[in-house]
């Protein structure tokens, strides 16, 4: 089984007409996913990769029965489309756009507390049940069915883990990238909740980073509530303090975000932590 | 994108914060004619993109022009170093010269954004002028916050509870308020990522103003700020760094000798952990994106080249959306053309990965295949060993 995502979903890709739209809406369809239509105003009617298009996200999810929204919209109109993704009623919004600015997410994120949809994202790779569905950018062909669920805050460092695992015949039930965004819909707490609950769901990887609390919040949750092995890896262990590297998220200042608090946190809890990220899998395979 | 102090000042200012009079310098005829214009005793302040100034000789008072003309000779062109600047320290360019002003109190006032809560928190101290994060670790019961909530900004009630909070006395609070309100919608307006004022001063005829003024925006925002684009200061940036964000790349240079390009932030931090772990020490952060073409990585291979303490290259690339091959073509071909002559190490994994190596096998350059990120990192580490770069 999986969480979030499986042969059921049904997903309207907004951007759809674009490049990165229509190249990865391809990747998905070829993987297998339910690409039921897309989002592009002014261009509803057109037939796009076979599907059909629609002005309105609205319209899309009344014309074919969509209940899942992946937005490849660029980053000055991204909030936009969470926004009316949400209004559409959608479950499950992904949004993959990287650059958003802070203030329209503390907007968007606002406007969906008082909607049903859950957002992953954005600033994230996306979400994958290997087998059943792909909604995101990540390379299908790595994964494998399982039962390892998979968490990270990061794109190609998830990739690594979850290569890893596949190479030791490792399979996984869902591989979910959260986003290094400051402001993210699907929290650490949350995937992992959601992986608790999950009675296919054997084992859990969550891949951390420098900058913020959540691996540090999560930790509590866990030591209190998961009985399932979960093993971990915090990026950036080497970061020099205060410089951005490539994730709004990981800027450390001060005593919190740093990686040496999280990783002491997340042993308290009774995790494995990997020094190296090459020992992910290996670790894995040792507490299964 | 970090701003100087005298620009965020400015800014404040058009919202109506109040600040002292003052006037920027780049030169000490400039400083000199600021200092007379100002009358009196004023304030020499170097203006670099880094706190703690005060204790490294980038802040002194002169009693006249003539002394202040003085001081800024000595500061312009000088190298500064803080505690932020790290010890290779930044060289003075620009002075702002400022009236002095008979402080009673210092306060402090901050805004940045709670991830927790998704919105920015203003934040409120009696212990101004001492770094906020030594406050909130010696004294948190010190900072008073308020919520901002999106769009509204910080409210009278909100301005009037913190102003009291921190011991503003009656008299004051109106303009301490109007100023606090008007810091939120500044940050609001201009899209900041931080927002902060230490210390915001009290006189002894009851006034406030920011006595210093520090904004950081919030790059993904600058897009719609063109005018505030025009702020960006070149000088406090390092060159590389400067010449990759021109063509898409986020670099940033480090202290060791062996140069890193990776795909996707994640990984690179993780790549540069790894090498570490092995035993050696990173020359930079440098990734080069989840859709980089060979453009790019010709881009970024020729960045990395160029920094002369790089010993050794380690490139690690989970290929997803860009394919190995791609990255293979780019990177021998940048190899040729750069006539690079450190070893390099190569890791590929992902999308066409066989056609990658077979690209880097047939090109009869000095690379060596790596078989994981481990493998790849202690061999990297062996071969950057002694090297030194002619």
């Amino acid at each position: 089984m999986s969480i979030l995502v499986d042969r059921n979903t049904r997903v309207i890709v907004h951007g759809f007409t674009g490049r990165e739209g229509t190249f990865h809406a391809q990747q998905c369809i070829a993987y297998g996913t339910q690409i039921v239509g897309g989002v592009v105003p002014g261009k509803g009617g057109q037939i796009h990769l076979d599907r059909p298009v629609f002005n309105t996200a609205i319209s899309a999810v009344e014309a074919t029965g969509a209940n899942a929204s992946l937005i490849f919209v660029p980053p000055a109109f991204a909030a936009d489309a969470i926004m009316e993704a949400a209004d559409a009623g959608v479950a499950l919004a992904v949004c993959i756009t990287e650059g958003i600015p802070t203030e329209d997410m503390v907007r968007a994120w606002q406007f969906l507390r008082s909607r049903p949809t859950r957002l992953i994202g954005p600033n994230c790779p996306g979400i994958i049940s290997p087998g059943r569905c792909k909604m995101g950018i990540m390379p299908g062909h790595i994964h494998l069915e399982g039962n390892v669920g998979v968490v990270s805050r990061s794109g190609t460092l998830t990739y690594e883990a979850v290569g890893q695992l596949t190479k030791l015949g490792i399979g996984q039930s869902t591989c979910i990238g959260i986003g290094g965004d400051p402001i993210i819909g699907t929290t650490f707490l949350d995937a992992i909740q959601l992986f608790n609950d999950d009675p296919d769901t054997h084992a859990i990887v969550m891949i951390g980073e420098i900058g913020g609390n959540a691996e540090e919040q999560v930790s509590a949750y866990i030591r209190d509530n998961v009985k399932k092995p979960v093993v971990g890896f915090i990026a950036g262990q080497t970061a020099p303090p205060g410089r951005r590297m490539g994730h709004a998220g990981a800027i450390i200042s001060g005593g919190s975000g740093k990686a040496s608090d999280k990783i002491a946190a997340m042993r308290a809890a009774g995790i494995t932590v990997c020094d190296s990220p090459a020992d992910i899998g290996d670790n894995v395979k040792k507490r299964l | 994108m970090k701003i100087h102090e005298y620009q965020a000042k400015a800014i404040l200012a058009r919202y109506g914060v109040p600040v002292p009079r003052g006037e920027v310098a780049y030169t000490v005829e400039e400083a000199e004619t600021a200092a007379r214009k100002l009358g009196g005793s004023v304030v020499v302040k170097a203006q670099i993109h880094a706190g703690g100034r005060g204790k490294g000789g980038g802040v002194k008072v002169a009693q006249d022009a003539e002394e202040a003309a003085a001081i800024s000779k000595k500061m312009l062109g000088m190298k500064l170093v803080t505690h932020q600047t790290g010890p290779e320290g930044r060289i003075v360019q620009r002075l702002l010269i400022e009236e002095t002003l008979p402080i009673e109190r210092e306060l402090y006032l901050g805004i940045v954004l709670d991830r927790n809560q998704g919105k920015a928190v203003f934040m409120a101290s009696s212990a101004g002028g001492m770094e906020i994060e030594q406050v909130a670790a010696a004294t948190p019961h010190l900072i008073l916050r308020e919520t901002m909530e999106p769009g509204f900004a910080l409210q009278p009630f909100q301005a009037r509870t913190l102003a009291f909070g921190i011991g503003v006395p009656a008299a004051s609070v109106r303009s301490a308020s109007d100023a606090m309100m008007a810091l939120a919608k500044a940050y609001e307006d201009i899209d900041a990522s931080l927002a902060e004022i230490n210390p915001f001063i009290l006189t002894k005829d009851g006034k406030v103003y920011a006595l210093d003024a520090k904004i950081n925006l919030d790059d993904n925002a600058l897009y719609r700020h063109k005018d505030l684009l025009e702020l960006r200061d070149l000088n406090e940036e390092d060159p590389l760094e400067v010449e990759a964000s021109r063509h898409g790349l986020n670099y940033i240079k480090l202290d060791g000798t062996i140069g890193c390009m990776v795909n996707g932030a994640g990984l690179a931090m993780a790549t540069m952990d790894i090498v570490k772990y092995a035993g050696g020490s990173p020359a930079n952060f440098l990734d080069v994106g989840g859709g980089a073409n060979a453009d790019q990585i010709r881009n970024a291979f020729r960045i990395l080249i160029s920094d002369k303490s790089v010993h050794a290259v380690f490139i690690n690339i989970f290929g997803g959306i860009l394919r190995c091959d791609t990255l293979a073509t780019g990177v021998v071909d940048a190899a040729r053309e750069l006539h690079v002559d450190v070893p390099i190490v190569v890791r590929m994994e992902g999308t066409n990965v066989e056609k990658g190596r077979e690209i880097i096998t047939a090109s009869g350059l000095n690379f060596t295949i790596a078989e994981g990120m481990r493998d790849g990192a202690e061999k990297v580490v062996a071969l950057a060993d002694g090297k030194e770069r002619a």
